[in-house]
Order: C-alpha cells, then structure tokens, then sequence
C-alpha cells in the first residue's frame, strides 16, 4: 500500500511579503471592477483583470526568465492563487494558460513554441482553452474518436470536441486527437495540439448553456481544419502521457476546495457577531475544513516545489476538497433556509442562488470524483 | 532533518507496539490488568516525555516528536496513558515543576469538575471529584490544573491520595472518578502562559494524535482485508464499491492527519488554540465516518470481538467524546471566528 507523504510546510517570510503586495493590489483594483464583473467563484474572465496581474509579474511566475517567466517558487505562485481566489477576483482569462498550458509547453514544447507563446502568456496577452472531451468521450476519455490525418505540411482534423470552457473567448486551445489508429490500444496513438482558434478554417465554435443559463462551455466542431505540422506538442502518439502530466498540474491547486469561499463569509455576516448555537457549530466546522484542506494544499505545493509528484495526494485533496466546496450551500440551506435568489434578494441570497446551482460541477470538472477515487484506489494498491 | 528524526522516532515506536502490543495483552488490558512491563518498555524507550526539557527529566524534543509518538499509539490502540502522562509532564514543568518517572494522569477532563487547592502552611491540599479521569487507578501521579487566588495553579499529588470509583469508556480503558478529601499535594506551582483551559486544550490535542493514528490502522487493515477476502471469485478490492469507500477513508485519513500535525507543530510555536479545535472537529468527524467505513468492508467478522478491528473503532468512538466532542470545538471556534467578522476570517487562516 502506497503511503501518503503531507507534510506540514510553512510558508517562506518571501511568499508572505508576496501576499501583503497581492493583498495591496487586490484592494485597489477589485472595487473598480462592476459587480456583475465580480464573480462568485474562479469563474470570471476579464482579459484586462488578467493584464494587470500579469503587469505585476504574477503570471507565469515559476517559469524560467527567458520565456518572459520570472523564476519565483511554487510557493509564491501558490499565494499569489488563494489570495486572488479567496478575494473573488476574475481569474480565467489566465487559469488554464497559467495553470497548465505554459507547464505542458515548457515540458514537452519545441523551443520555437516555448519562444511564441510562453512570453504573450505572461503579459496576460493570450488565453487558453481545453479540447479534451468528446461527445461519446468524457471519463474514458482514451477512447477519443477526433481523427488528425497526416497530411503534406500538418494534419487534417475531423471531429467533435465538447465542455470545452471559455473556447470562444480564448485564443488557443491545446487539444487532443487521434493522429494513428492502433486497433485494441486507446491509449495509443494520440497526440496534442496547439489549436489556433481564431484563424483556423473548417473549425465552428457554439455555445452550451449551462443550467443557470450561463455561457463558457463549447462544442468545438472540426471539419477538414487544418492543422499545421509545428502545432503539435511533442512527439506524435504520445498524447496521453502528455495529457496525464497536465491533469496533474490541474488536481492540486487551492481552487479545489475555495469555490464556496464567498458563501462561507456571506454567511458570517448573515449570523452576526454572536451567532446562536447551530449557527456557531457550522461556522466552526467549516472553518476546521477550510484550515485543514488548506494545509494540504499547501503541502501539495511544496512537494511540487522539491521537484517530486504528488499525484495521489492531489488526487486526495482535489476528492475532499471538491466534496467540501459542493456540501457548503447544501449545509447552509440546512441551517438559514434562506431562498436561493438571481438577481434580486441580498448578497447572501444571491450568493447562496449561484453556488446552489453551480455546485454539481465541482466534482466534475478536472476529474470527476468517482475517477479521483478510483486513481486514489489505485494508490492504495487495490487496481 | 528533522523529519528524519522524526522518521527515526517513527521506526522505534513501530518496532515496539508491533513487539509487544499484541491482542493479547490489549485483551488482558481490557479485563483490567495494568501492563507494567510495557509500560517500563516504552518508558525506557524515552517515548513518554519527548518534548519535556531535559532539565526535567525529558527528553529534550519537541510537540513534533510527542505527534509522532501518540499516532503511533493511536495506530497500535496501546492501552496506556502516554497522552495524559505527555500533558500532565508539560503542565509540570511548564509551571517549573520536576517531572516524575511512572505513568501520570490529568485531572479534571471533563469541563464541569471543579477542584480546589488551598493552602496549609509552606504546602497545599487539594479536595474535590473529578470523573473521567483515565488510568485514575493505575496513574502514580495526579496532575491537576485548579484555580488558586484567580491563578490557573498545576499540583501534583500522588497515585492513591484520592478514593476511586471504578469505570471504563467504551474500549475498556480506565475512567475513573477520583476523590480528594485534603489530599497532601507533593509540589505546586504556576505560570503565566497557563490558562484555565490549558489542560483541556492538550488533552484534546492528544486524543486528535491518537485518532489520526487509529485511522491509519482502519486504513491499512481494510486495504488488507479487502484484497485478501474473496467473493464471486474475486477479491473484494476488484470491486468498485469497495475501492471508492476506501478512497474515502484514505482522504478522511489523510485530512485527520494533517489537523494532527498542524496542531502539535503550532504548540511547539505557541499559542495553538486554534489549530487544536480545528483538529478536534476534522479528526473527530474523520474518525466516525472512517469507523463505520472499514467495519462495512470488513463485513460481520469486523463485528465480532475475536477480530482485532474493534481495539480501533471502540477507542475511536470514545476518544472522540473526550476532551470535548466536535460539536463542542466547532461551537468555540464559530464564536470565535463569527466576533471577528468575515472580513477576518481569511486573514486567519493565512496567518497560521
């Protein structure tokens, strides 16, 4: 049985300079921003938000100083993303770039890649998207079907791509396809691409609406795209590799378990200063959730920052953490049994009126929790 | 390096309870026997008084140490009273007392008892009830936290001052009620960084190591049992239902430990008031849940008292209780965190 390594870490005196400097910012800039432009999660995207983090070196920060990166640690980046989270601010005009995009190129990238879009990501200039899942493929997500076909100078892509967040505000999507056919080996023959979203020809984006009515899922439709040759990231057929190591860099982060934080203080000043006895004992719970999952998180980090993998452990946090984010509106109907409200009724019941409805995604997102525990199982030696 | 210390301290626990801590002595344990030479074994060992000071006869460690020793005893249900001999040495010589050799309890553990000292000339008497006390019987010192002159005073009186009535919690360990009628204390004093509820806090503290380490016994003792037992021709782990309850009790596991260790690592910094409730709350809500998920993948023979599964669940579903539950810790720290605002709240968290 594989044993779990979280560590207790403390925060260098340098991550917590970072954090008044991040604290500072956020208090100028966030009050300028209208509150429809205020989200109540990481769900909120404003390219002009994202240049100004990035103007203050916040983006790309682990990455190396010749790809416009500014060489700080994962510690520090990992302030810089509960601070921006913990206060609201709209970050997914840069998340999956700064998240996941610029990692995977810096690990399987040509230089010339690198060269091109590590900087532009860095100035906040260029976003991305993710074209993983597919109509018939979503879980199982080896048994992809979107075909690219080599042809002279790059490849012919046909096929569908779907929940892919943000596709029509971003520039770039990295996807995955199938560029050979190995019959009763899924897992083979896949391979991953820079899409450019905006000047590829054969590529239609539309909208899929959410529940709430909300709009950042696309279904992504290839017919005869081309795709050049130098978009491809990495070795062709070894998409899935690739693609395991970038879920990685997406499991382990503080917006796995911060989603409901605004709730959480909503909910402080709905009861008081002296809140009655039910309304303490949740408070106190959710509070020892919050600095637990926290120190996990944390410590999460700080094994990335010694250069090892916690792929179980991330694993671990996203399952709890994403199950804790979920249970919070659930727990707060139990106690208030406050209407959950749109766009009229307080804060708290708008609030308590968007995580209710926004709250099935979580442990779905990124993994869902039964694939999070089945990897966990797995660890455990059990698959 | 100092985690490979700890890594050390680890290793030499492990290989002591697996030695000596078997079923049978736990079932010897339980129908009251005292088991004395286990005891001088993990005295010796120095595991009693790691984070004590030297100068008072401990070990010179830290709470760190003291984590990673309770785990361990949480983790092998080692019937003894290594948490309340670790927090009544500490009240000891925080308050500039000589710690003495032999097994120490605390008392009062339960938030209602109420003792008192007074003095008697250059000495003090103690009198008063306090329930609950563990290993009251077998303890060969007392610790006591009472207020004296408005002052939270620790005194020590020796094993055998109080009369006894005899009881136990739910794993058969010793909760006794102990009575003191001007009980001759043999050294008092105390301390500014002593407050009313110091006890209390440490004693929680330490059964939230204890649970922690109980739930890596569930953990790894399910992950045995189900990849060992078969049915429809196929060992339990094959199943999906099985594998994800025990990724659940992996994650509670994980969580319960890390509340742990954030809870002794802030008392070897200070004040940990915080984390302890924090721990308190997470451990104890982990421990219900992890309980009931390794008795349902062990099946009825988890059930039955010939299986060694028990010695954990029935500590669990008492050391949960003491010191104060989780609905206790979550009320105090709701309070706490409601009088500060919501403004407040993540500036508290960050700042731990």
């Amino acid at each position: 049985m594989a044993t779990f390594n979280f560590e207790l870490n403390e925060l260098p005196p340098e991550a917590e300079t970072l954090r008044q400097e991040v604290r500072e910012f956020l208090r100028t800039e966030l009050p300028k921003l209208s509150s429809e432009e205020r989200p109540r999660t990481w769900g909120g995207h404003n390219p002009a938000f994202s240049k100004k983090l990035a103007a203050r070196g916040w983006i790309g920060m682990t990455w190396p100083k010749q790809y416009g990166g500014h060489e700080r640690t994962f510690l520090e980046r990992y302030v810089v993303l509960e601070e921006t989270l913990a206060a609201g601010a709209p970050v997914s005009a840069h998340w999956v770039a700064d998240r996941q995009s610029g990692p995977l190129l810096l690990r399987f990238g040509t230089e010339e890649q690198r060269q091109r879009f590590l900087p532009p990501i860095t100035r906040g200039e260029l976003s991305f998207a993710i074209g993983m899942s597919e109509p018939d493929s979503g879980s199982d997500l080896a048994s992809i079907r979107t075909r690219a076909e080599k042809v002279p100078g790059g490849y012919k892509v046909n096929g569908t791509k779907i929940w892919t967040s943000n596709a029509h505000l971003s520039d770039y999507a990295i996807s995955l396809f199938r560029t050979q056919v190995v019959p009763d080996k899924k897992h083979e023959g896949l391979s991953q691409f820079l899409v450019d979203l905006h000047h590829t020809k054969g590529i239609t984006i539309r909208p899929i609406y959410d529940l709430a009515g909300g709009h950042h899922f696309n279904e992504v439709h290839y017919e005869d795209a081309f795709v050049p040759e130098e978009a491809r990231v990495g070795k062709d057929g070894d998409g899935w590799k690739q693609v395991t190591t970038e879920l990685g860099f997406e499991r382990s982060g503080p917006e796995r378990y911060l989603s409901s934080i605004r709730l959480v203080l909503e909910l402080i000043n709905e009861v008081g200063k002296e809140p009655g006895e039910r309304a303490a004992v949740l408070l106190g719970r959710l509070t020892a959730h919050l600095n637990t999952l926290r120190q996990m998180s944390l410590s999460v980090a700080a094994m990335l920052q010694a250069g090892k993998s916690p792929n179980l452990e991330a694993s671990v946090v996203k399952d709890i953490g994403t199950t804790f984010e979920q249970e919070i509106p659930e727990l707060v109907h139990a106690l208030i049994g406050a209407e959950p409200r749109l766009d009229t009724g307080s804060e708290f019941e708008k609030t308590l009126g968007y995580l209710v409805q926004h709250a099935p995604s979580f442990s779905l997102r990124g993994g869902t929790r039964e694939i999070l525990r089945g990897i966990i199982a797995r660890g455990l030696g059990l698959r | 390096m100092a985690t490979e210390m700890r890594n050390l301290l680890a290793d030499t626990c492990t290989r002591l309870f697996t030695d000596r801590v078997t079923p049978a002595l736990i079932e010897a344990a339980e129908k009251g026997q005292w088991p004395d030479s286990l005891w001088q074994a993990v005295e010796e060992g120095g595991l009693t008084l790691p984070q004590i000071p030297e100068q008072h006869g401990g070990a010179g460690g830290t709470w760190d140490d003291a984590h990673v020793v309770l785990s361990a005893a949480g983790r092998f249900a080692v019937p003894l009273p290594i948490a309340e001999t670790m927090v009544g040495a500490w009240l000891l010589s925080t308050a500039g007392l000589d710690v003495p050799m032999g097994p120490i309890t605390v008392a009062p553990t339960q938030a209602a008892d109420r003792l008192s000292l007074r003095r008697e000339g250059a000495g003090w008497k103690l009198s008063g009830t306090a329930g609950r006390v563990p290993w009251g019987r077998s303890a060969k010192h007392v610790v006591v936290l009472a207020e004296h002159s408005g002052k939270p005073t620790v005194a020590r009186v020796a094993g055998g001052a109080a009369k006894v009535e005899p009881d136990t919690n739910l794993a058969l360990e010793p909760r006794d009620t102990l009575t003191w009628s001007d009980a001759t204390v043999a050294a008092a004093g105390t301390a500014d960084s002593l407050q009313p509820d110091s006890l209390w806090l440490a004693g929680a503290m330490g059964r939230a190591a204890q649970m922690a380490g109980g739930l890596e016994f569930l953990l790894s003792q399910s992950v045995k049992y189900v990849s060992e037992r078969k049915q429809f021709g196929k060992p339990l782990s094959a199943f999906q239902a099985i594998q994800q309850n025990l990724a659940l009790l992996a994650g509670h596991t994980a969580a319960a430990g890390m509340a742990a260790q954030a809870a002794f690592h802030a008392m070897e910094k200070g004040d940990a008031a915080f984390e302890i409730a924090c721990a308190k709350v997470r451990v104890g809500e982990a421990a219900g849940l992890g309980a009931g998920i390794a008795h349902q993948a062990h099946g009825a023979i988890g059930f039955t008292y010939e299986h060694t599964l028990h010695f954990v669940t029935r500590r669990l579903w008492s050391w949960r209780a003491e010191f104060g539950g989780e609905g206790h810790w979550a009320e105090r720290l709701g309070r706490e965190v409601a009088a500060r605002g919501a403004q407040a709240l993540w500036p508290l968290l960050t700042s731990r």
